[in-house]
């Protein structure tokens, strides 16, 4: 075997486990479709607060918080999370009510790759509001097992 | 027993939104890598999180394999009377977790 007939096999190998199920950003519009129906998704209200760069794609804090003044009349129902590169699109769906006083959460998630990530909102009048950030992730979350 | 870290005002002003929040001890295996022996490891996540007050829901959450391991939650609930807020994490291989803790509203 050749030298550029080897390095030609190694790169199929290592590339290989990647190109298995990865969400795209078609993935993500289809999850985000099953979530609000027909209803048009507008941008605002929402706050996406995570690191721009991101060294370590196993744990990557997150906190959405979304303008709302909480009261039985008006309040955020629902905060639900997507990305676009990951092995699926979902990351998170919250439900809140007006017993939550603030419409904001915090958790911490893992990214396999520099991509979109975007949050949306659903509010007590069945709209939806939504926020993006696009990050760049240097190491992914891993793959492999790691011993 | 339970890896369960929490952390929530002990007391608190009626009224005020108070802030909770809620680490386990968990792996959160994606099901989607493969271990020393090539196969994939199967899926072990937690799915579901929910908080209550005096068994009223105030959040809970869906979760996916996306969760980092050792999921973090941060959430916020209106002190309306004196209670025990229950924490309950549910997930594949039946894993069931609850963790209480008591508030006292002024």
């Amino acid at each position: 075997m050749d030298r550029r007939r080897f390095l030609a096999g190694t790169a199929a190998i290592i590339v290989l486990p990647f190109g298995t199920a990865s969400a795209t950003p078609e993935a993500m519009a289809e999850a985000i479709r099953k979530v609000v129906g027909s209803a048009a998704v507008t941008e605002g209200r929402v706050k996406l607060d995570m690191p721009p760069l991101i060294e370590n794609g196993n744990t990557v804090p997150l906190v959405v918080s979304v303008e709302s003044p909480m009261t039985a009349a008006d309040h955020v129902k629902a905060i639900h999370v997507f990305n676009e590169k990951n092995p699926q699109p979902n990351v998170f769906s919250a439900r809140l009510s007006p017993l939550s006083g603030k419409a904001t959460v915090g958790t911490r998630i893992k990214l396999g790759d520099s991509q979109k990530i975007v949050a949306i909102a659903e509010t007590s009048d069945g709209r939806f509001w939504s926020a993006s950030a696009d990050v760049i992730v240097t190491l992914a979350a891993c793959l492999e097992e790691s011993t | 027993m339970a890896d369960v870290l929490v952390n929530a005002p002990k007391t608190a002003k009626r009224g005020a939104v108070v802030e909770i929040k809620a680490l386990i001890l968990h792996p959160m295996e994606t099901g989607f890598r493969p271990g020393p022996n090539g196969r994939i490891i199967p899926r072990n996540i937690i799915e579901r999180f929910t908080a209550t007050w005096n068994d009223a829901e105030i959040f809970s959450m869906d979760m996916s394999p996306a969760i980092s391991a050792n999921p973090f939650v941060s959430f916020f609930a209106v002190a309306a009377e004196s209670g025990v807020v229950r924490l309950r994490w549910t997930g594949d291989e039946g894993f069931v977790v609850e963790e209480q803790v008591a508030i006292a509203v002024e």
